[in-house]
């Protein structure tokens, strides 16, 4: 019996020595490249996340959700979240929705580039200058009241800087080319021979629109939304130096700043960072859930 | 389709275009406002300003040491850059050409940085970079940039890989190359045109990046766009007109790059490239 | 304004034309199409046959010219207007409609009431036999079960006029061959008129009633499959239509059109002359119709043999240096002398450059 099993191979797994074995599941000196820039994510991203989450659960004071709870049941703190949904949601919305029309047009065009570059230079120069801009621009003595009162549409100055319309107005003039730009990229990629199919068929633009465009594209809307979203909801420079922050543009991100930098509580900042992130998340879901039931809807509606 | 447009159609297309140029005009003279403020002596109540002058910059250079803040900003964002490089090009290589166990799981940790926003992570992550005494510094500053940085390149970088045949590489390896000259003569030489405009796309946004700076640096380490936030916010104290001063450098800095980054990439990229990958 | 039914007499295409900038895509071609027929428009790439096919459909404006079905002028409406069907090259079924769905979307488009769009996409299934499928997406689909649906979304609104732009392009070779059957008995069963594009012509020999053969934006001849397979009218369409031996030649005589001599090959051959040649001529022969044979007038040296099942394809040389393509029945070796002759009626005379 010892002979023969001294005579029998070896199993496979034995023969192939290890080296091999990691290189058939693409393990090799290549994949080691990746490492570096993992680890440098995990330590400088997951882990100051992680770190966040457990010191929000360990207050200056009281017993480990008292930062919540204080959170929760201060007006002054709550408040910020609707604060911030109240600039946040319509701002986004807004840029969303006239993107579609407008890269529906620009999309027949040939010669885009010079509009995309025009457009991107206020992402590039970013929501300070914008909100530097907007000050002098918006304001009682600015050249857009001047205009305005010039023409006769308005006999007093817009109260448009210092308060709520200026922030919203710095969103939309920061967000649009962002939401434009993502909208057109999704637009372009659906084939141009299906439309030219439903309108042999038969379509009508409205037809084409409802039935053939809006479908494909709800999954990059939804996507376009959240993104735009999530930005908005951060917004910070603008509803300090365009808005009120003490008042009506009190947003989320300024409570988190204050607990971090006036009143040094690294735990509270930590929480209400968290609270922040998750609202996000929480709009996020939603929305990508409720694409879902409208793009069920619109493709399975009627027959079939 | 291409046929004689009906009247709706007409006043439909008339008003998108109207919105189109409302917008552009409006943004147009709002940075017109602020680049003419900076030239202005005195401009209160009137169309345009009293006078002209260059004096608010020489002043502004002095009263911001903008000397000082624009090394400051250079060495950041010099810094990113390269930095940003080194880590990220050659996960991306990794990334392109292995399909290991996990590699989903690794896509989805470098999207995360950049789906969501600074401030979020920012708080947790300056209360850290505190903790190890990087905080206030400028290299607290310079890591705090790279987190959305690495996997900005990484994201941007990867189609470039993947456009490379890799049969090349083969050849390269049949003939003899060990992966370091693979990579020195092949693949960079290959990837060039990819990795500048990456880096290049990373310099645009590293400048105009405000919210990881303004959590991370000390009164000594803040680039130019945090010192422009700070000037606005003692707005009162300050004359107007020198923080548009600095507001314009902070914008010719801004814009040069862009109009550099643009010779070598589409507009489009600045912004589509990595929210490309997150919808896939 | 729509079209529908298939009650038409002649759809008419007078000097269209368009122009893409400066490039002129069409240059004045006009057709007359009768209720039922099957035109192909063939043509190398580039002839201009997809450009008319996306004029008729109106996806693309004329820049000249007009499109009038029986005596109304339709070249101003949009496609949503024509009522024609088209089937695409890619297919361009909606990806998010289920193959049911896709099909009934032009009838849905017209309004029609549910029970009768179920009862119409039903008959188109069982046309095209894909009775099963009705359920499923354009993804689970494969390509040949694809295209059938791509025809039976354009029949199902019954069409005075059927579009296709080179539907088969995108198949292997094999389903290629099936779905050519197909389509033809499709037509033959609906009825309506068919203008087929494409670049292959066996194509469109074996499905056409007529054949419009196109080059360079212009109608170089119109015929059945059988006088453009024995009677192309110019050298450039004898070349496309499989005519491999199109060769410069010297007339050398010859009584009427029936009997005219040219040197090919340093030899004399006899043809028919199509076009009147004067002196210099160029002469089309098939290689089906080039065969060795012991009188053969034209001398040959073999420089290759490829063997097709039943006949050997053969490339040779002359010894004036003229390539000759030939058929021999049996094989022939590399280097080897043969004699090649041609059936007169077989070999066509053009005129030559001056």
């Amino acid at each position: 019996m010892t002979e023969t099993t001294a005579r029998l191979p070896h199993t496979r797994e034995e023969r192939i020595p290890w080296r091999v074995r990691l290189a058939l599941r693409d393990i090799d000196g290549v994949t080691l490249l990746v490492v570096p820039a993992v680890l440098f994510v995990i330590g400088l991203f997951v882990y100051p996340f992680l770190y966040g989450f457990v010191l929000s659960f360990k207050p200056r004071a009281g017993d480990w959700l008292a930062n919540y709870r204080k959170f929760f049941s201060d007006p002054f703190l709550y408040d910020t979240i609707y604060a911030t949904m109240r600039l946040a949601l319509p701002a986004t919305i807004i840029n969303v929705l006239i993107s579609i029309p407008v890269a529906l047009r620009v999309r027949k065009m040939h010669r885009r580039r010079l509009l995309t570059t025009i457009l991107v230079i206020p992402i590039t120069l970013g929501t300070v200058l914008i909100a530097e801009g907007l000050l002098n621009y918006l304001g009682p003595q600015g050249w857009l009241n001047r205009t305005l009162m010039l023409f006769g549409v308005i006999s007093s100055p817009l109260r448009l800087v210092h308060n709520y319309t200026g922030v919203m107005l710095s969103l939309i003039l920061s967000g649009f080319p962002f939401t434009f730009l993502l909208t057109l990229s999704y637009i372009t990629g659906i084939d141009t021979s299906l439309e030219q199919a439903a309108a042999t068929l038969g379509a009508t633009a409205r037809a084409r629109f409802r039935y053939i465009l809006l479908p494909l594209l709800a999954q990059g809307l939804a996507i376009n939304f959240c993104l735009s979203f999530v930005q908005t909801f951060s917004v910070f420079p603008s509803a300090v130096l365009l808005g009120a922050p003490a008042g009506d543009t009190r947003v989320i991100s300024i409570a988190a700043y204050q607990a971090a930098y006036e009143q040094y509580d690294a735990s509270m900042a930590a929480a209400i960072a968290m609270i922040m992130g998750f609202v996000q998340l929480a709009v996020v879901l939603l929305a990508l859930a409720g694409r879902n039931l409208f793009y069920r809807g619109a493709a399975g509606g009627g027959k079939g | 389709m291409g046929r004689d447009k009906s009247i709706s159609e007409r006043l439909w297309a008339t008003a998108i275009w109207t919105a189109v140029i409302v917008f552009i005009v409006n943004f147009m003279a709002m940075a017109a406002t602020v680049v003419v403020n900076s030239f202005g002596t005195r401009w209160l109540g009137s169309w345009l300003p009293a006078g002209y002058t260059t004096r608010w910059y020489l002043s502004a250079w002095d009263e911001f040491q903008l000397g000082d803040v624009l090394i400051t900003t250079f060495e950041v964002v010099g810094a990113v850059v390269l930095l940003s490089g080194l880590f990220g090009v050659p996960a991306a290589y990794a990334l392109a050409r292995r399909n290991f166990p996990g590699k989903q799981l690794v896509i989805l940790l470098f999207l995360l940085p950049l789906m969501i926003p600074p401030i979020t992570f920012g708080i947790p992550l300056a209360t850290v970079l505190y903790q190890f005494g990087a905080g206030g510094t400028i290299w607290g500053v310079i890591i705090a940039n790279l987190v959305p940085t690495v996997p900005f390149v990484i994201l941007v970088m990867i189609p470039f890989v993947e456009q490379i045949d890799p049969r090349i590489e083969a050849a390269a390896r049949v003939f003899g190359a060990g992966t370091g000259r693979l990579f020195l003569h092949v693949l960079v030489p290959l990837l060039a045109p990819g990795i500048l405009a990456a880096l290049l796309l990373v310099l645009v946004r590293t400048i105009a990046m405000f919210e990881l700076t303004f959590f991370t640096a000390g009164p000594d380490s803040q680039t130019l766009v945090v010192a422009l936030y700070y000037a606005v916010y003692a707005a009162g104290v300050r004359a107007g007109q020198s923080i548009d001063a600095m507001a314009v450098i902070y914008m010719i800095t801004t814009l040069v790059w862009l109009l550099i980054a643009l010779r070598f990439v589409d507009p489009t990229q600045i912004v589509t490239r990595a929210k490309q990958e997150a919808a896939r | 304004m729509s079209i529908a039914g298939r009650d038409f007499r002649e759809l008419r295409l007078e000097e269209l034309s368009r122009s893409f900038g400066a490039l002129n895509a069409l240059k004045g071609v006009s057709l007359t199409v009768k209720r039922g027929e099957f035109i192909a428009l063939l043509g190398p790439s580039g002839c201009g046959k997809s450009t008319a096919l996306n004029c008729l459909a109106g996806l693309l404006t004329l820049t000249g010219g007009s499109i009038w079905l029986d005596q109304t002028r339709i070249d101003r409406l949009k496609p949503e207007e024509r009522g024609f069907g088209m089937v695409f090259q890619n297919y361009a079924l909606f990806p998010h409609m289920s193959v049911r769905r896709n099909i009934g979307f032009g009838l849905a488009m017209q309004g029609k009431s549910k029970d009768e769009i179920a009862r119409k996409v039903e008959e188109a299934l069982s046309i095209v036999r894909l009775g099963q499928h009705g359920d499923k997406l354009p993804g689970q689909l494969s390509g040949g079960q694809q295209q059938r649906v791509a025809i039976a979304r354009a029949i199902v609104i019954e069409p005075p006029l059927v579009l296709m732009d080179e539907p088969l392009s995108n198949l292997d070779a094999k389903l290629r061959l099936e779905m050519r059957a197909e389509i033809r008995r499709i037509h033959d069963l609906i009825g309506s008129a068919t203008i087929y594009v494409t670049h292959d012509q066996e194509e469109a020999l074996s499905l056409a009633d007529r054949i419009v053969v196109m080059r360079d934006g212009t109608v170089r001849q119109v015929g059945t499959p059988t006088e453009l397979y024995a009677r192309p009218a110019h050298a450039d369409v004898a070349e496309f239509m499989g005519y491999r031996n199109v060769l410069s030649a010297r007339v050398l005589g010859g009584s009427g059109s029936e009997d005219v001599q040219v040197s090919v090959g340093g030899a004399a051959l006899k043809g028919v002359a199509i076009e009147r040649p004067d002196g210099n001529a160029i002469v089309a022969v098939r290689p089906d119709d080039l065969k060795p044979a012991n009188d053969g007038p034209v001398a040959a040296t073999v420089e290759s043999a490829q063997y097709h099942g039943r006949d050997f394809y053969c490339s040779g040389r002359a010894s004036d240096g003229t390539e000759l393509y030939f058929c021999s029945a049996l094989p022939v070796q590399k280097g080897e002398t043969v004699r090649l002759a041609a059936d007169p009626a077989r070999v066509l005379i053009y005129a030559g450059a001056s």
